[in-house]
């Protein structure tokens, strides 16, 4: 008893949902025999991942979905040992090389030259290469990039890679160039909603059509996500109600639940909560980037066109900071302080306070850069302080903030 | 019974291949062996073997083929005609045809011989200090004769290619100095780069610099027309359009582009949506609408702007792009602005590059455009 996402994946390019013009394009390509490097991207619940594999069985056949798992094993120039987890048929070989860590460059150089030296002998009835696939291909190092658009030159006889991404602003464009980009844009809500019903009618069940809506919204178009949770009601209540409650992802629910706390009280003993809460986010494996993304939209929502560029602006700006940092608590949290102190001022100034808002802000901001270099222990104490205390005259720089941008800084100079 | 005729039939031709690969080399052909229509065949049998890339394929064969570069052309059409040639600097944006022109010319110089008389390392090579001081060197110090195996003369020197010139250190550029100088007798270097500035001063002054001009929309055009003639392309006067327009002067990457398209057309004629859809571009529309967005000063607007162009999967770098290009040149707001938002551009496709989450950083930059629209009112 597989889940429905699995039994009901479409496992060959005719049989697509949807975007059925590219299918007949990849259709095209494969049947020439040959193809260049792809690049498939796109948001995930997309479908690139059915793509590839759709295009895989129609090049090779069904000997592709005898997969099999194998660890591999490879030495860091430091003699350190990496292991990861491959997935392989006898045609292609599977990998997500971010798994890796920092030595991802070691694992795509010496995957490629292991698996693309060793030509087929015995070329009548099969192909030439192999198809080497590697997935998330946007966490990849610099490094590891810029290795890999040699490999993928020096091979391009005994292999071909496809490259699977959510977003390609982070691929180098020395790779864009290299490969053949393949946009696989999220299904409308109206696609969802015909492959509910496809789904639901295959199972023998009516769905209908304004729960079909109802999950198609709630999904952020994501098809996986709304398979999934077409079958979370099933479990819940069968036959399905119009009106019937859909269950969203706790994480979701945890983070909004979490938004609502910093906008209720802003203090440092909130601080600390919602620090435990972000620590549970982050141990449950939600990605940083989502965390910000669901905090901006929810903390957004109660605040003024103003306040709301203000709160954009630091999001970013800490959100950046993040990805030079490696401690990722340091600057959610110093988002966090940062918001409740800019909100606080807000809501004085909303009040009638005598300081206007803006000079304040400007204060702020350069008692930052001032503060900046303050070690950890003053700015956790700075933190508590600048929440607290009112009186515009003792803002302090948000501390957690210095923290955080200290931080990167550390990071940045021990990089170099 | 036909396999045995096979079998008789494949020998002569293997026999044929050895000879003609024979005659290639030594400019010879004996008279008993090589009847023609066998070679033709052989011929015949090799080009639909590997579908090589259009770009390799439609490289210039000769110098004369380089289109546009009329300096360095009369250059080298001197030097084949028996003088000096100095060191090469070219420097311009990719696309333009550098590494072709050296390699049509070395070609033409020194003819079967030239992948003797030629080493070429790019960027992908591994290139420190170690390299330039061993193989460089080495390749340097060996005489070359003034005369081709065939007799015919040609110049007395080899050719370094150094590819990708703006990506060596500046260590490995500064090991260059003195063996560019020493060697002169029986070596000329060719440094190729995107940006002169990259290359260090003393390099520079050791060479003559050659500019590379982007192609001219024309030209371009010409160009794709031959080769759609040539593998027998159907395609639609709008899409050829913009893949010339897209390709900005870049010949490499219309004609890249345009195989893409091909390929994934297999014979049916490339529209402008395909064209789109290879080279990544966001459509008009969705520029528009972000900007339209950012005009309303409606948060909730921009929020869900930014969401729908972040599903459709386009890439937040060229939407930056695109958008930059659409603020810049439209007239809806006055010059202040204009720069304000370039700037808040700068910062946003920056923290891109480091990885930042797109999402975020586009909602930053709508908001500032917001607002910085709203300072600075249409006039």
């Amino acid at each position: 008893m597989s889940l429905w996402v699995d039994k009901y994946r479409p496992t060959s390019l005719q049989k697509l949902d949807f975007h059925l013009s590219q299918a007949q394009h990849l259709r095209n390509l494969v049947n020439q025999g040959d193809f260049p490097h792809l690049l498939f991207y796109g948001p995930s619940g997309a479908g690139k991942k059915t793509r590839i594999m759709a295009l895989l069985r129609e090049l090779y056949g069904q000997g592709v979905e005898r997969l099999r798992m194998e660890q591999m094993t490879f030495t860091t120039p430091s003699n350190k040992k990496v292991d990861i987890m491959t997935v392989a048929s006898n045609y292609h070989i599977e990998v997500n090389p971010s798994d890796a860590g920092i030595h991802d460059r070691i694992v795509v150089m010496e995957l490629i030259k292991n698996s693309a030296q060793t030509h087929q002998l015995d070329t009548s009835g099969q192909r030439e290469f192999k198809v080497i696939l590697l997935t998330e291909v946007d966490r990849l190092s610099k490094d590891a990039q810029h290795a890999l658009r040699r490999t993928m030159e020096k091979y391009v006889a005994t292999c071909r890679i496809i490259l699977c991404a959510n977003s390609i602003s982070q691929v180098i464009p020395a790779i864009k160039s290299r490969c053949l980009a393949i946009r696989v844009p999220a299904p409308s809500h109206q696609q969802i909603v015909a492959v509910l019903q496809n789904v639901c009618k295959k199972e023998g069940l009516s769905l209908p059509s304004e729960l079909a809506e109802k999950i198609a919204q709630k999904s952020d178009r994501n098809v996986r996500r709304a398979i999934l949770m077409c079958e979370t009601c099933k479990v819940q209540q069968y036959p399905f109600t119009p009106d019937q409650n859909v269950m969203e992802p706790d994480w979701q629910i945890y983070l909004r639940e979490t938004a609502k706390i910093i906008l209720s009280e802003q203090s440092p003993k909130k601080l600390m909560d919602v620090r435990k809460r972000l620590y549970e986010l982050l141990t449950h494996g939600i990605p940083t980037d989502i965390i910000f993304k669901g905090l901006l939209t929810e903390l957004g929502k109660s605040c003024d066109m103003a306040l709301k560029t203000k709160v954009a602006e630091l999001a970013a700006k800490f959100e950046h900071q993040m990805h030079n940092g490696s401690k990722v608590i340091f600057h959610l949290e110093a988002f966090v302080a940062s918001f409740m102190s800019l909100y606080l001022h807000y809501l004085e100034d909303s009040v009638g306070s005598s300081e206007p808002f803006l000079t304040l802000w400007g204060q702020h901001r350069r008692a930052e850069a001032v503060g900046a270099g303050a070690s950890a222990v003053d700015a956790s104490k700075d933190t508590k302080e600048a929440v607290t205390c009112r009186r515009p005259n003792a803002c302090r720089p948000p501390p957690r903030a210095a923290m955080g941008k200290t931080h990167s800084w550390l990071n940045h100079g021990l990089c170099r | 019974m036909n396999a045995t005729e096979n079998g008789k039939c494949s020998r002569p031709r293997i026999w044929n291949l050895l000879s003609m690969q024979a005659f290639l080399k030594t400019g010879k052909i004996s008279k008993d062996d090589a009847p023609k229509p066998t070679a033709s065949t052989s011929g015949k049998e090799k080009a639909p073997k590997k579908p090589t890339p259009w770009v390799e394929k439609y490289r210039p064969r000769t110098v004369d083929d380089v289109v546009e570069q009329k300096e360095i052309v009369s250059v080298l059409k001197q030097c084949m005609a028996g003088a000096d040639l100095p060191h090469l600097l070219f420097y311009g944006p990719p696309g333009t045809g550098k590494t072709s022109t050296i390699i049509a010319a070395a070609r033409q110089l020194f003819g079967d011989m030239f992948r003797e008389r030629i080493l070429e390392l790019n960027a992908s090579d591994d290139r420190g200090i170690q390299i330039i001081r061993d193989k460089v060197k080495r390749f340097a110090q060996l005489t070359a004769s003034n005369v081709r195996p065939d007799g015919k003369p040609c110049p007395p020197f080899k050719i370094i290619i150094l590819d990708e010139a703006d990506s060596m250190t500046h260590a490995a550029q500064a090991a260059l100095r003195r063996t560019i100088e020493k060697e002169t007798k029986t070596t000329r270097f060719c440094l190729i780069c995107n940006y002169v500035s990259c290359i260090i001063p003393p390099l520079t002054s050791r060479c003559s610099k050659f500019r590379f001009k982007p192609l001219g929309e024309g030209m371009v055009r010409t160009r794709l027309e031959m080769i759609c003639k040539e593998e027998k392309v159907q395609c639609e006067p709008e899409a050829l359009k913009m893949v010339v327009e897209t390709s900005g002067g870049d010949l490499r990457r219309a004609i890249t582009t345009f195989q893409s398209c091909a390929r994934l057309k297999a014979g049916e004629p490339i529209t402008n949506q395909d064209v789109l859809e290879v080279t990544g571009i966001v459509p008009d529309e969705f520029i528009n609408e972000i900007i339209e967005s950012c005009k309303s000063n409606n948060y909730k607007e921009i929020e869900n702007c930014v969401e729908k162009v972040m599903l459709e999967a386009y890439s937040a770098s060229q939407i930056l792009e695109q958008l930059h290009d659409q603020v810049v040149r439209s007239d809806v707001t006055n010059d202040m602005a204009k720069s304000l938002v370039a700037e808040k551009m700068a910062i946003c496709n920056h923290r891109l590059q480091e990885g930042s989450s797109e999402f975020v950083q586009l909602i930053d930059l709508c908001c500032s455009m917001a607002s910085i629209f709203q300072l600075h009112p249409f006039c």
